[in-house]
């Protein structure tokens, strides 16, 4: 879409826009095309000589067994906390878009804790779920169910998911929500009319409805919960016990900022971004094709 | 709409239920803010608040001296957060309503080929770039200074294409009239495309300021003093090791302060918060 009217001016656009570019110059391609171009170089131990090796640290970097186990625990981790949020999500938005007292005050009730940083809801849970002082992790051990994140990579798992899932249910919820307003009234109530039940309301007119939002916030959950869950490891597991909670983007950070192994890190973020780029290029190709807005 | 109005108590039930379970760890963070270390790790902490509220809350906010760790008031760290936060939202606004202006009001050689370039910035978030983006900083001398903290987080593109799609709904005869009247594309921003993007600047304010007081990777890279540190990072540094021995409520006083900014500006600038949600993501 373009304007028909605009104004004419040589000058005045490039200085609107020198802000922006020259941010994103510095701070965005400069950054990416370094990862590209150490990608493919090798320094020797000392730092003195560079040499060009081609893809030989993608195939390090693929062929190591931490990497792989690096990319299991995110697509597990990944898949459980998109399936866990989108579940709950939808289910609490089908239940408030009935017109029920208080409907708006229930919306507002599940909507806050989007404010939260990750990092402080991770603060929040472990306070719950902490062994030996947390009220549902002492209930669990005096129950005789051996709880302890710092030494079960299982539990610390499930604390991760929980602490990230969190927040992102209450984003999720509102996206829903939004949706299923959206939906008409009269398909809803011709279906009721036909003496549709309300699971069959839901699977047959509503859930398909809604497809566009739903696979939307499939590709959204899946880049929070690659990216930003990094505040939630960072505090409560630092990628442990053994590696049991190491995402790609957790093995990134130790080994480009904590380790300085630039050629490998260099790998892994170009791999990052391969990542990203499809999961937005996806989204955009679907957005556009399926889903019309204003 | 009548089957929609039946059975309505097991729905209540069930919403009642989700908001408990939302709202009990920030309860829970509450009342352990109001007690003292002792009872908290020797586990017994009641379910209801406990006496020391006043004392937890003027501790960490001046002092943080904790029976067992020495901390680091938050009270200059909350600062930080807000100073940060608002320099974020504020600067991303300016810069990404000027970029949006010139790319839907002017056309001009390379436009489409600076359009793609903001736009590609959607692919390069920090997270995927941490050690290049850091080295980049060290070679500037942006380590540890609050351009360093705010600038790179200033622009991205979804600012740009949000207001460049605002934009393309103003009216040609809104143009052509300017036009007429003698104003130039500076007076037209000014006077006629600013004040109509009131409620777009509103609506990204509130997801920017929230953006902008969560952000935990990037100030964990670029401040190395505790003097920099924002309120997010000080918390989880008094963690530390996480073990009982922590003074957990002086932490929890501290999740508090951390939390009841961003939550207050949801709750309170709820529509706004909504449009822009909705909005900065389609």
């Amino acid at each position: 879409m373009e304007r028909r009217v605009i104004f004419n001016n040589r000058i005045l656009p490039y200085f609107l826009l020198a802000p922006q570019i020259a941010i994103t110059l510095i701070f965005f391609f400069w950054p990416a095309g370094q990862a590209i171009y150490q990608s493919v170089l090798r320094q020797d131990p000392f730092g003195l000589r560079t040499t060009f090796v081609w893809f030989d640290n993608f195939q390090t970097i693929l062929s190591d067994p931490l990497y792989i186990e690096a990319i299991q625990v995110t697509f597990t981790f990944s898949i459980a906390v998109t399936v866990f949020v989108m579940v709950i999500a939808l289910l609490f938005a089908v239940l408030a878009d009935r017109q029920i007292r208080g409907a708006q005050t229930y919306k507002t009730l599940l909507l806050w804790p989007y404010a939260l940083a990750p990092a402080v809801a991770a603060v929040m849970w472990l306070f719950i779920f902490h062994p030996s002082i947390g009220i549902v992790g002492k209930a669990l051990n005096t129950a005789g169910i051996e709880w302890d994140y710092h030494l079960n990579g299982i539990e610390a798992f499930i604390l991760i998911v929980v602490a990230s899932s969190w927040k992102q249910i209450a984003h999720n919820f509102l996206f829903f929500l939004a949706g299923l307003q959206s939906v008409p009234v009269a398909v809803v109530e011709a279906a009721q009319i036909d003496g549709a039940s309300p699971w069959k309301l839901f699977r047959s007119i509503l859930f398909p409805l809604i497809s566009p939002t739903t696979f939307y916030l499939l590709t959204i959950n899946l880049v929070f919960s690659f990216f930003d869950t990094f505040g939630v490891i960072h505090a409560l597991t630092r990628g442990g016990p053994g590696r049991s909670t190491t995402t790609l983007m957790y093995k990134a950070y130790i080994d480009g900022y904590v380790n300085l192994n630039l050629g490998l890190s260099a790998a892994q973020s170009v791999i990052l971004m391969i990542i990203v780029s499809i999961i937005i290029w996806v989204q955009f190709k679907y957005v556009e094709g399926k889903v019309h807005y204003t | 709409m009548i089957a929609k109005y039946t059975r309505n108590l097991p729905v209540h039930l069930v919403l009642i239920a989700a908001v408990i379970v939302f709202a009990f760890p920030v309860y829970l963070a509450f009342i352990g803010s109001t007690w003292d270390a002792g009872t908290i790790s020797r586990g017994d902490m009641p379910l209801t608040p406990g006496p020391d509220f006043v004392e937890n809350y003027t501790n960490i906010l001046t002092s943080a001296q904790g029976v067992r760790t020495k901390g680091i008031a938050v009270l200059p760290l909350l600062w930080n957060s807000l100073q940060m936060a608002l320099a974020i939202a504020i600067g991303k606004i300016v810069i990404s309503i000027l970029s949006a202006y010139a790319i839907a009001f002017f056309k001009f050689p390379f436009r489409m080929f600076f359009f793609v370039l903001i736009f590609v910035t959607l692919m390069l978030p920090i997270e995927v770039r941490i050690a290049p983006t850091y080295k980049v900083m060290s070679d500037l001398n942006l380590i540890n200074t609050f351009a360093g903290l705010t600038i790179p987080l200033m622009a991205s593109a979804t600012g740009t294409l949000l207001f460049r799609q605002f934009f393309l709904t103003i009216p040609d005869e809104f143009v052509e009239a300017a036009k007429i009247d003698g104003a130039g594309p500076l007076r037209f921003f000014w006077s006629i495309a600013l004040p109509l993007s009131r409620t777009n600047i509103a609506a990204l304010f509130v997801i920017l300021f929230i953006y902008g007081w969560n952000q935990y990777l990037w100030p964990l890279l670029v401040t190395t003093g505790r003097e920099m540190e924002t309120i997010v990072i000080g918390i989880v540094k008094m963690l530390s090791t996480g073990d009982a021995n922590t003074d957990w409520n002086l932490i929890m006083s501290g999740t508090m302060l951390a939390l009841i900014p961003p939550v207050a500006i949801v709750i309170l600038m709820q529509q706004w918060f909504v449009k822009g949600l909705v909005q900065t993501e389609k």
